[in-house]
């Protein structure tokens, strides 16, 4: 079986995270041995998965625990002291 | 043997929550921690601002906590948490009603395949690049320009590391559904981002192995 480049970005998320059948994924690895588009896309598409779950991409605001506690605290001593 | 760490933790939990129960409610301050930054990001996927995603999780840690009684033990603490934070989000936003709402089942362009960016060679973009505030501004923007169902799949289970199952539980959606909004969500922030990312970020090579 001779797969199309189509179907490789169809599978790709499932290649990505290990999850596709294994006569599929040997389909899929040897189409990428040899295509250099799909690699580049398999490849930026993994390095982008990667930058934005950097988790300096996105932060907590500055501060947001202590104001959250702040606020939990004064709702939790309610229930404390009655 | 030793508890898996997965069980140990829900242990932990139920503890906590028999001695908050008991009336030693100081203990849900611990309790939360570990899911704070969790639940301020399922707000913030569906809000898209920060201000009002930090609000929304407030309220949502606040309502948790009056109704910690009705927690069941078997499911997870920290999906019962997300639940309880994307009702919450998702009532400001109908109050908001500013932007015309999304409904959850919207399958637009869930009939048809998207196309990536093509290209013939990608040179790795470092992690540190994202010291740089143009290069994180370019992150968030794409993620924000997602639709909203895959905008938030993507959030819970590539940047908050969800498993599969617990996306699917927390979002109420099927197994498959999940997969497939992933899959979209990650071609189509490909498709975005790539031209963006080859043109602010060109020839690191130089920058980062200065001898060749």
């Amino acid at each position: 079986m001779v797969i199309k480049c189509q179907h490789v970005w169809d599978y790709l998320s499932d290649y990505l995270d290990a999850e596709l059948p294994d006569d599929i994924k040997v389909e899929v690895q040897r189409h990428l041995d040899h295509c250099e588009i799909c690699s580049a896309i398999l490849d930026s598409t993994r390095n982008i998965i990667v930058l934005t779950a950097d988790r300096r991409v996105f932060e907590l605001p500055a501060k947001f625990s202590e104001r959250l506690h702040a606020r939990l605290g004064m709702e939790l001593g309610q229930y404390t002291n009655t | 043997m030793a508890l898996g760490a997965a069980q140990q933790r829900q242990s932990d939990e139920a503890s906590l929550i028999a001695g908050i129960l008991a009336g030693d409610t100081q203990l849900y301050h611990d309790l939360i921690r570990p899911y704070e930054r969790t639940v301020f990001m399922t707000a913030l996927s569906v809000l898209k601002n920060e201000a009002d995603a930090e609000e929304v999780t407030q309220e949502a840690f606040l309502k948790a906590f009056r109704s910690i009684s009705t927690f069941r033990a078997e499911s997870k603490f920290g999906t019962w948490l997300i639940s309880i934070v994307l009702n919450e989000a998702r009532a400001r936003l109908r109050r908001q009603a500013i932007v015309p709402m999304q409904s959850i089942d919207d399958t637009s362009g869930e009939g048809t395949g998207i196309s990536p960016a093509l290209l013939r060679d990608w040179r790795e973009i470092p992690q540190e690049a994202v010291e740089l505030k143009q290069i994180r501004e370019m992150l968030q923007e794409a993620v924000f320009n997602l639709p909203d169902i895959y905008r938030q799949v993507f959030l819970l289970r590539d940047v908050e590391e969800l498993s599969v199952a617990e996306t699917s539980v927390a979002l109420e959606i099927s197994i498959s559904s999940v997969k497939v909004r992933l899959h979209r969500a990650r071609l189509l922030l490909q498709k975005q981002l790539t031209p963006l990312l080859k043109k602010t970020y060109p020839n690191q090579r130089r920058r980062w192995t200065p001898w060749s």
